[in-house]
């Protein structure tokens, strides 16, 4: 049974090939703004990823005072609201959350994790990154074409997506239409790069059960996000076609304004399913890397084996698979054939099992551990309070008949964002205290990460919470204004004042966290090379941050899985994975 | 130790918000309670869920944060204890879904003899439409939609004659009887909602959804759109009148049919 832990002694043998010579840096621009290395290429997609993130930081918080004051800022009219959320929701999900998980911790992490020099392809990646900037540049252009980004929500169904009505219809939608085709064209580079390093670039004894969880999540959510990701394109490219040269894919006979328009026999519902079919892998896309890696800082923090690494392993793969049978839940009450509700409840609710193994098994690794409360391990226990709560109220809106009155509520507001927004940015915020000395030899300061942590945790629970409550009252999402409701009592108007208080304090306590960023680069506490006593190799390099190519001369060789914490015997309560077994050492069950 | 306080204290604050706080749904109006009962079966299961994992979690963090010469204990796998928490959850799991999937079957399933009501959405208005004397709604088709016929009947179909048109006005429904809506929308996705009628469905142009209720309490209720449907989403308002069938009747004797709309245009093309 323990025999995931080690296996039998030794390393695994591997084909054995020859070293191929890295492309080494030769100027200036080759070593930081072409560069092939992958852990450049890293920072260049968190910088750019986290970037665009304030910008979505700052429409939210320009939406929460609509919602609050409404006509308080004259500029914000109802065209201004929806481009506001639609640029929102796509730069969150999207040019955010996919691209900092993959790109960022999936470039930095992947080969320093399993013992590579590289990703296989170092060229294809720098154009991976290039082209994602590229999709961003074309996704910021948006804000300064005539009339403006798109207003269509940021699932840009059709036929309102590009209909006059619509703001951004000119020029907007087209320009995001453009901007996630080149968002996809620059992940799967990128993408196939994962997949190719985790399959084929693993040092010597690395094998697949022996990889850090942190791998695991990313590996499956790539491999997902390459299946889910045609789906956004072929629709993308469908409804370009619709605008721009008046094919009917998506568009029936309409009378817009009392004018019939020119389209004939098209499906909008069409879109929906291609939309879904990407987005809600999409979902686990973004929560996968966000699972493993939590798993990794719970381990390390707690001093603990992550509990049930096998089953770990297989939950991520089955949620992985589950989550291409489960995308018409986001459209119970699109008007599709009703027995489908029953099929995709049903899908539904079963991934919910998987799910609640991985939550099991994080607070039974807290179970009998060593709990160090750093920020890593804070940022850890809040993502599994917000994730359960979001998880949970998931059953909710899985559950097709419940699913009824709430969708297209402010419920589902709630739910989303504690699940996939709230959560996934709480493991990355962990993630960066984690990693942060490994990337820059320095400690992000301690004080400031708890106070931060403080401040956005339960900030962000003082906003979603009471959010579901006025989902359940029937207030509609996607709503400029609410207006006189004569079903909702007036003090929601105060609860909603509340929400919007707490958003502007979360969000400005973002800048405790760029100032952290900042001063420790400088001026934070030397870290040495492994600061945390973990046991993944990339703790393990012989140079921090590590040099071009990782390991010097030798790679390293692999002995035993990520989690050997609190090995009875052991003299140290961390074994790094590339430590040779030792005699007189229990080594857990198994040698 | 902080973090375990505030652990607790979420679960508190979570729990007595959800009891005591005024926000909470609206009184039911439809024969949908049993939608409101799996609700509150699901929020009893999930709330027990969130707060033993939460508590679970202060206590691992009380009783095992790190102290000096504390080490953790080693246990890779407990393959039993993993199995009876997956099969746990899964008996939770069906305990919510098997209710769910039964007033789902109810919920898609109309009674022979309800009766049927078309609404139609558009940018940003609804309009009904009643089968009249005859019982059966005439076809439609977005060709036929002109300032004069602006739900698009096909004007010679004679089942349409007799349509009662409703427009600029709200819809009624008589009390208890159970009704079919036939919905339909002419330009971009709408959804006709009302709160107290727990129920929702798109409208999709090109396509007929329905759903269907049983009005179980008389008053005035206001529909909204709950699909975003562009820059007058917000204000996309309508009302619903439930009344008892007397005065539903009179009502519906007021209301113009098709015919009737069409007569005067239909007098001007002859002449």
């Amino acid at each position: 049974m323990a025999d995931v832990a080690h296996g039998a002694a030794g390393p695994a043998p591997v084909a054995e090939h020859d070293d191929v010579e890295l492309y080494h840096p030769k100027s200036w621009v080759t070593k930081y703004v072409f560069s092939q290395d992958a852990k450049v290429i890293a920072i260049q997609y968190s910088l750019t990823a986290l970037a665009i993130g304030l910008v979505a930081l700052a429409l939210s918080w320009l939406m929460r005072m609509q919602l609050a004051f409404p006509g308080l800022l004259s500029f914000i009219d109802a065209e201004r609201y929806y481009q506001l959320i639609t640029m929102h929701g796509m730069i969150m999900v999207i040019y955010l959350l996919t691209a900092l998980f993959l790109g960022g911790f999936g470039n930095y992490l992947i080969p320093l994790m399993l013992g590579a020099r590289d990703m296989v392809f170092p060229y294809v990646n720098m154009l991976s990154f290039w082209i994602y900037f590229l999709a961003v540049m074309v996704l910021v252009a948006g804000f300064f074409v005539p009339g403006g980004p798109t207003g269509a929500g940021w699932t840009l169904y059709p036929p309102q997506a590009i209909l006059a009505s619509t703001p951004g219809q000119q020029w907007g939608i087209v320009i995001m239409l453009a901007s996630l085709m080149l968002f996809i064209i620059g992940f799967t580079m990128g993408g196939l790069n994962y997949v190719v390093t985790v399959l084929q670039g693993r040092c010597r004894g690395m094998t697949l059960m022996r990889m850090p969880l942190t791998i695991w999540g990313i590996f499956t959510a790539t491999v997902m996000a390459l299946l889910a990701f045609p789906a956004l394109f072929v629709g993308a490219v469908m409804m370009t076609l619709d605008r721009l040269i008046g094919t009917s894919f998506f568009m029936p006979s309409i009378i817009a304004m009392g004018e019939r328009l020119a389209y004939r026999g098209g499906s909008p519902i069409l879109f929906q399913h291609l939309f879904w079919f990407f987005g809600h892998p999409e979902v686990y896309i973004v929560a996968l890397p966000a699972f493993g890696i939590v798993s990794d800082l719970i381990s390390t923090h707690a001093r603990k084996n992550i509990f049930g690494y096998r089953m770990m392993v297989w939950a991520l793969v089955a949620i992985g698979a589950l989550s291409f049978v489960v995308w018409a839940h986001h459209m119970y009450v699109s008007g599709m054939h009703p027995a489908f509700g029953f099929f995709f409840a049903t899908t539904t609710l079963i991934i919910a099992i998987p799910t609640a193994i991985k939550v099991y098994n994080w607070i039974l690794t807290l179970w009998r551990g060593d709990i160090h409360l750093t920020p890593p391990m804070l940022f850890a226990l809040g993502f599994i309070v917000t994730f359960v709560n979001g998880g949970l109220t998931g059953l909710f809106l899985g559950n097709v008949v419940v699913d009824v009155p709430l969708s297209d509520t402010m419920f589902v507001v709630a739910h989303f964002h504690m699940v996939m927004g709230v959560a996934p940015i709480l493991v990355v915020f962990g993630a960066i205290y984690h990693w942060y000395p490994k990337i820059t030899g320095r400690m992000l300061n301690t004080a400031l990460g708890k106070l931060h942590f403080w401040i956005t945790f339960l900030g962000a629970y003082a906003i979603f919470f009471p959010m579901h409550y006025i989902g359940l009252m029937g207030v509609p999402r996607r709503y400029y204004e609410m207006g006189a409701m004569s079903f909702v009592p007036p003090s929601t108007v105060d609860l909603n004042i509340f929400i919007t208080v707490v958003a502007l304090i979360v969000g400005a306590a973002q800048l405790v966290f760029l100032f952290n960023l900042f001063w420790s680069l400088r001026r934070g506490e030397s870290s040495g090379g492994n600061p945390w006593r973990a046991t993944t190799l990339e703790w393990q390099t012989p140079q921090t941050p590590p040099a071009h190519g990782n390991w010097g001369k030798e790679l390293p060789v692999v002995y035993r899985w990520a989690y050997d914490y609190s090995v009875p015997g052991a003299a140290q309560d961390f074994l790094p994975q590339n430590q040779p077994p030792e005699p007189g050492v229990t080594e857990g069950a198994r040698p | 130790m902080g973090i375990a306080i505030v652990l607790v204290l979420v679960v508190i604050g979570s729990v007595a918000f959800h009891f005591l706080s005024p926000w909470w749904w609206t009184p039911i109006a439809s024969n949908w309670r049993y939608i409101d009962d799996t609700i509150i079966v699901t929020f009893w299961i999930t709330g027990v869920v969130f707060a033993a994992v939460v508590l679970f979690m202060a206590y691992c963090v009380l009783r095992f944060r790190h102290r000096e010469g504390n080490r953790a204990t080693y246990e890779p796998e407990n393959k039993r204890l993993e199995w009876w928490l997956a099969i746990g959850t899964g008996i939770g799991v069906a305990a919510m879904l098997a209710p769910g999937l039964v007033v789902w079957k109810q919920f898609v399933t109309v009674p022979g003899d309800a009766a049927t009501v078309e609404i139609v959405g558009q940018q940003w208005q609804w309009s009904y439409r009643l089968p009249g004397a005859d019982g059966r709604l005439g076809a439609t088709d977005a060709a036929h939609v002109t300032p004069e016929n602006p739900l698009g009947l096909a004007p010679n179909d004679p089942y349409g004659q007799d349509d009662v048109i409703i427009q600029g006005d709200q819809l009624h429904l008589p009390l208890g009887k159970p009704v079919k809506l036939l919905l339909r929308s002419l330009d971009v996705l709408h959804n006709f909602y009302v709160p107290e009628f727990r129920a929702k469905m798109d409208m999709i142009p090109g396509v007929v959804t329905y759903y269907w209720l049983t009005p179980t309490r008389t008053g005035t209720f206001e529909a909204l759109c709950a699909e975003l449907c562009s820059t007058g989403h917000a204000f996309m308002r309508g009302g619903v009148v439930v009344e008892p069938g007397s005065n539903y009747q009179a009502w519906l004797q007021q209301q113009k049919t098709f015919a009737q709309l069409q007569a005067p245009s239909r007098a001007q093309a002859r002449n």
